[in-house]
């Protein structure tokens, strides 16, 4: 390439040139420049002049916020009853609250186990360990000392193979946290077919009128045992399929047909954790909501997250120098699993870790806010004012 | 709304090429092609028989509803946006969140030299991929345009693109004077600003970010502004609060994506700048201001950030932003598979212990990075189409016919002398049928992988 094609490439490229700075040896002026200089020189010149318009073309750009119309709702589910401080699932109206603030704050309920659960790990058990024997005890300390808003018994003991407790047993554990504390409940079996809904039965009977959420229904049990207990005692179900839509609405519709409603109904469509398999449930969970918005009957029940299996991955568990200490990685991986679900719609999250659940809880309760009526601080100078 | 290949077949000359031998882009017929555009799996470059009228309409149309845009030059480069979707099983989300770290003008030199090596050697390997910091933001935190100018011109040597961070245009113009021809993106452009910054976007053509906290409106007028003085690559900020202010932050990203994909709002289409180190403005702790910064970013990654400048460089804060960002922008598309069949690691020999997996990416790469280095073993891989243990054994594909079928198949009997199979803890119970369909003998490993090597020494030990 000559100096000229070169040049004339350049300027092809260029958007502004400083016509006064600009040095050419005159022999190297030749006439098939001076079209592109002309064309460069207007170029600068329209965009000179473009400047001095931008203060009114500013005036003249009007916003309007892309708010829509849903014509679906999530229905409201109340747990807590009797002698319980009641909470309220669902109601949302809208996806995003600058359409329609959202009606609830998300609930956190906190777990506690029927035995002193040796494998739980170590940041948790830290803050656990004294009262772990005593679910009562353990419970109190859940709301007293972590302000849980609601608490999760997981009867984890009636395994089979883990203690085999009987239905009474496992309703006088159910009773020992009802005395304890005075917030709803959750009640949890220990994961058995066959045993869980026999478990859930005679904690449903222990609690009746208290509004407990049963832990939970799917398809691979007597699903029809849990739902007459929550009907016959008062409560709601905990309705679960794993990371499938049309399994879930297939469960819901099942359930219904049992005697329950759209509000004695909060669904588990799985939590996957941060790392193994999160953007399933990102996935899932967000179309069931939309869904229900869409107006889907079957699915708009509120959603429920098992946050907790964030401390199944070993990113948070695992020592491993490399990655810097577990006490802040455990709670971290818990947050952003409880997070990210919470984006996606979530209403209710099983949690384990306090400070997990205190930045949670403190996010979600903007949820409840409207838009543009937060005090906000100045963050215009931040590039000079961080640190 | 997505552009759907009837769509573009209609801009396309509908000839299939049929006077060549062989058409330009490949393709069997033009709706093979519209097809591959709509799935963004080819480029409209390619259609050699395009009129120039048909090409700019199709690229208009093929453009995706929030620009793409390059920050960097060459080696160093960084591209975000290109997004078509609001959720990700529409479609797939493109071009993951860059994460940069910020580094102020006025440290020491060996303070900026150490903060440049640990933002470069930032590393965390996850499902056989090493994930990595992606830029620098030099911020002009000393109010000095001498010293950012000097600050960027170290940066010269650094393997990563940047971002200039300062509202003075002085400051700006200097800086840009040292690394300009490095393509930076220059933050940012704010109502005081707007002529000076403009012209040095333009001048030495490099991408500007708008900075307009909590006020859409304006955040529009500015855009626009700059779209009519000619400037493309614009990436927007519109605030990050990180306390009760993040609902606005959220609402605020939402809405412009919202804008962006569904009503094409051209003011709008640019990919979106949030700045969890904002954290650090009122948190002085390190340990609750880092898991704070990383919960910012988790919220913002989640709803559209595609770029996020962090303070912080523990690791522990930074592997949980980088496996969210891995996790979110995975393309829900293609299954996450290996390929199955027989994997070898370290010295082998005919007595060597032979281990079981499946072909789910996730678990695959996690058993090898429990055993590459630290155990000398055959590892078969299970075709489970791509699913995890407990999840193919729930759903059938893990089961003894094939693990028998997977022993014949890959010739490990010619191999080793044993015939002993360690499986997953997870699969304990089809052991025996696995037993009773290979005729080997089956030994149920731990549940973890991470437990591969003990168990095999144990074993050694033993025998
Ligand atoms: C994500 C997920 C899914 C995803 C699939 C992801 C995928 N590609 O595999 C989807 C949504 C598709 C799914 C579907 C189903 N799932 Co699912 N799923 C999960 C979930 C949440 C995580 C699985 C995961 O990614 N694990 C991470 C990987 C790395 O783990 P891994 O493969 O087991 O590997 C580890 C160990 O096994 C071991 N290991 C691996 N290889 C080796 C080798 C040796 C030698 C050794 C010693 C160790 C070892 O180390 C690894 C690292 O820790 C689990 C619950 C959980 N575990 O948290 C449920 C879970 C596995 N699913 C379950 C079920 C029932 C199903 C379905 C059958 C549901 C249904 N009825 O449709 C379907 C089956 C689909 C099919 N196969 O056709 C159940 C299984 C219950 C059971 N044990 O019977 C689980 C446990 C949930 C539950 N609690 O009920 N699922
Ligand atoms: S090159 Fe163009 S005209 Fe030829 S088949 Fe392909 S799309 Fe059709």
């Amino acid at each position: 390439m000559d100096k000229m094609s070169q040049l004339l490439k350049l300027l092809e490229k260029t958007d502004y040139i400083e016509i006064n700075e600009f040095r050419m040896d005159f022999d190297e002026l030749e006439l098939q420049l001076m079209p592109a200089m002309q064309r460069v020189a207007q170029q600068v010149v329209t965009k000179q002049a473009a400047v001095q318009e931008s203060m009114k073309m500013m005036e003249t750009v009007e916003f309007a916020p892309p708010i829509k119309d849903y014509p679906g709702e999530v229905a409201e589910v109340q747990l807590g009853a009797g002698t319980r401080k009641p909470v309220y699932l669902g109601g949302q109206q809208a996806l995003y609250r600058f359409e329609e603030s959202q009606p609830h704050e998300p609930v956190v309920t906190f777990d506690v186990f029927d035995i002193p659960m040796p494998g739980l790990p170590r940041p948790i058990r830290e803050h656990f360990s004294d009262v772990m024997e005593h679910p009562g005890e353990w419970a109190k300390k859940a709301v007293k000392d972590f302000g849980a808003n609601m608490v999760t018994i997981h009867l984890i003991g009636t395994g089979p193979k883990v203690m085999d407790k009987t239905p009474r047993q496992a309703a006088e554990d159910i009773e020992e946290v009802l005395q304890a504390v005075d917030v709803p409940l959750v009640v949890g079996g220990s994961g058995d077919p066959q045993k869980d809904p026999i478990i859930l039965e005679a904690a449903a009977m222990a609690a009746e009128d208290e509004r407990c959420l049963l832990a939970s229904a799917n398809l691979d049990l007597d699903y029809k045992r849990v739902a007459k207990a929550a009907v016959d005692y008062n409560h709601a179900v905990l309705s679960w399929a794993i990371t499938d839509i049309n399994m879930q609405k297939t469960l819901n519709k099942y359930l219904m047909k049992e005697g329950l409603t759209q509000n004695d109904i909060v669904m588990d469509p799985t939590t996957c954790a941060l790392g193994y398999g999160i953007e399933f449930s990102i996935d899932v969970i967000t179309r069931t909501r939309l869904a229900a918005l869409k107006g889907d009957k079957d699915l708009q029940m509120p959603m429920s997250s098992g946050t907790t299996n964030a401390w199944g991955s070993r990113e948070a568990w695992m020592k491993n120098d490399a990655w810097g200490p577990t006490d802040y990685r455990g709670p971290i991986w818990e947050i952003f699993t409880g997070l990210t679900m919470m984006l996606c719609g979530v209403d209710i999250f099983m949690m384990l870790h306090p400070l997990s659940v205190q930045l949670l809880s403190e996010i979600g309760s903007t949820f409840t806010k409207e838009y543009l009526t937060t005090d906000v601080p100045d963050i215009s100078n931040w590039i000079t004012e961080l640190e | 709304m997505q552009v759907t290949a009837m769509d573009i077949y209609r801009l396309l000359p509908q000839t299939n090429c049929e006077d060549c031998d062989e058409a330009a882009c490949g393709e069997a017929s033009c709706m093979a092609f519209a097809t591959k555009l709509s799935e963004k799996e080819a480029q409209l470059e390619l259609c050699t028989e395009l009129s120039e009228e048909s090409f700019n309409k199709l690229e208009a149309l093929l453009a995706p509803a929030v620009r793409e845009i390059t920050i960097g030059t060459g080696d160093k480069t960084i591209t975000i946006g290109g997004d078509e979707v609001l959720y990700r099983y529409e479609l797939t989300y493109y071009n993951p969140t860059a994460l940069v770290i910020d580094i102020a003008d006025n440290l020491s030199d060996t303070e900026f030299d150490e903060r440049v090596k640990t933002i470069e050697e930032t590393e965390f390997e996850r499902i056989g991929e090493m994930l990595t910091l992606d830029a620098i933001a030099l911020r002009n935190a000393s109010g000095d345009a001498e010293k950012f100018a000097e600050a960027a011109a170290k940066l010269k040597t650094t393997k990563l693109p940047l971002i200039l961070c300062s509202f003075d245009p002085e400051a700006m113009k200097a800086a840009l004077e040292k690394v300009g021809d490095e393509r930076p993106l220059i933050y940012a452009v704010n109502e005081a600003n707007l002529d000076e910054m403009a012209l040095m976007a333009l001048e030495y053509n490099c991408p500007v970010c708008v900075f307009a906290p909590n006020d859409l409106e304006k955040m529009k007028q500015i855009s626009h502004t700059l779209r009519e003085k000619g400037i493309e690559d614009i990436v927007l900020d519109p605030g990050t609060y990180v306390d009760e202010g993040v609902g606005d932050s959220l609402d605020n990203f939402v809405m412009i994506r919202r804008l962006a994909v569904e009503e094409r709002d051209e003011d709008f289409r640019f990919p979106l700048l949030g700045i969890p180190a904002l954290t650090w403005l009122y948190e002085k702790d390190e340990i609750k201001g880092g898991i704070r910064e990383a919960t910012i970013a988790a919220i913002l990654m989640n709803k559209y950030a595609d770029v996020l400048i962090f303070h912080g460089t523990d690791i522990w804060e930074l592997i949980p932003v980088l496996t969210l960002r891995q996790g979110i922008y995975t393309d829900p598309r293609k299954p996450q598979a290996v390929d199955p069949g027989l994997y070898e690691f370290g010295e082998l020999d005919k007595n060597s212990p032979v281990l079981m997996t499946t072909n789910f990416a996730l678990t695959f790469y996690t058993v090898e990075g429990d055993i590459k280095g630290k155990a000398n073993t055959y590892l078969l891989v299970l075709d489970t189409e791509g699913r995890a243990v407990d999840v193919s054994l729930a759903g059938g594909q893990l089961n003894a016919e094939a693990v028998a079928d997977l022993i014949k198949e890959t010739g490990i009997e010619d191999k080793v002398d044993t015939r002993t199979l360690i499986i997953p803890g997870l699969s304990a119970p089809v052991s025996g049928e696995i037993e009773d369909e290979s005729g080997w003998e089956v030994l149920v490993g731990p549940r973890d992988s991470s437990g591969v090597p003990g168990f095999l020494d144990d074993l050694k030990k033993k025998s």
